[in-house]
């Protein structure tokens, strides 16, 4: 790790991290970001960490609606179906 | 009103097209107004937890957001006839929920006008100071004086095992609300920025303070499982 004051540290670094996923950086910044993570071991764990974060939330199911409110809702749709005075 | 919109929408975005309705939101549409019951229940299921979360945005209760919702679904039913195509059914059905859900933000005394945007003060950092040597080190100031664990070693389906996505799902539920609808809609359902931004009407930076402030909480709930599992 070099002492210049042009380094990012890993602090900055982190904070960083979801602009550069979000390819919000500017040119010179994300070169400074990838020059920081080809030399930290510990910013590349980083990065790594957070790109599978953002996997495993992709992954989550989706919740299950309860029962009740789904079934008021269908009764509405039928009552909105057939015109009744039910419907919406 | 939805100029801006337009002008987003144009945007190339790497997810799904969602400017304009899909083949499959049309047969839907077709579906629903022919008076399928099944393709209705559908949609309620893949909609309806993620709207409930967009509303807790504007109002401040469960049970008023599931209002809010119930209300939406009979607002998409009677806007039906005049869906257009000229926004992803996807699109359509949350803009009604965001409307619904502002106007009863404002009605609701108790309410916090436009609370979409509270989380954004949340100036805690990414990573706890204790993690990092002091900006005053002789040689490495701000640089980690206890790195990150690599995941690399980690099996594949211990990562993706059940209890490792209760963790997530749980750190989740525990942002702020904003923070939460961000993360949800971005990473969990897989929208784009354009779209996040226009539904919620935030703009970009505000949008990425949001997410990045989830996922770091999010990323470091599940450190804290992982290698509390490895120790």
């Amino acid at each position: 790790m070099s002492e210049s004051p042009e380094m990012l540290s890993c602090r900055e670094v982190v904070e960083l991290v979801t602009a550069y996923l979000e390819g919000a950086l500017t040119e010179a910044e994300e070169v400074r970001f990838e020059e920081h993570l080809a030399m930290c071991d510990g910013c590349a764990a980083y990065l790594d960490q957070m790109r599978r974060t953002i996997a495993i939330a992709g992954r989550l199911d989706p919740e299950a609606v309860d029962i009740e409110s789904c079934d008021r809702l269908v009764h509405a749709f039928r009552g909105w179906r057939d015109g009744g005075p039910e419907g919406p | 009103m939805y100029l801006g919109t337009l002008v987003l929408n144009t945007m190339t975005s790497t997810d799904a097209d969602h400017s304009i309705a899909t083949p499959e939101d049309l047969r839907t549409v077709e579906a629903l107004r022919a008076g399928d019951e099944r393709v209705f229940r559908d949609l309620v299921e893949r909609y309806h937890a993620s709207l409930i979360r967009v509303a807790l945005m504007y109002v401040r209760t469960r049970a008023v957001a599931e209002e809010v919702v119930q209300d939406t679904w009979i607002g998409v039913l009677r806007s039906l006839p005049r869906f257009e195509g000229r926004s992803s059914l996807r699109t359509w059905i949350f803009r009604i929920l965001a409307n619904q859900a502002r106007t009863r933000a404002r009605r609701e005394a108790r309410s916090v006008p436009f609370s979409s945007l509270a989380g954004l003060d949340d100036d805690s950092p990414a990573v706890g100071a204790d993690r990092f040597l002091a900006a005053d080190h002789p040689a490495f100031p701000g640089h980690w004086a206890t790195p990150p664990r690599s995941w690399a070693a980690l099996p594949e389906d211990e990562l993706l095992a059940g209890e490792t996505r209760e963790r997530v799902l749980a750190a989740i539920d525990t942002l702020p609300a904003a923070q939460r609808t961000v993360i949800s809609l971005r990473d969990v359902e897989g929208w784009s920025s354009d779209e996040v931004c226009d539904l919620l009407e935030i703009s970009e930076g505000n949008q990425r303070v949001l997410l990045h402030r989830a996922r770091s909480k999010v990323r470091q709930a599940l450190e804290e499982y992982l290698d509390g599992r490895a120790a």
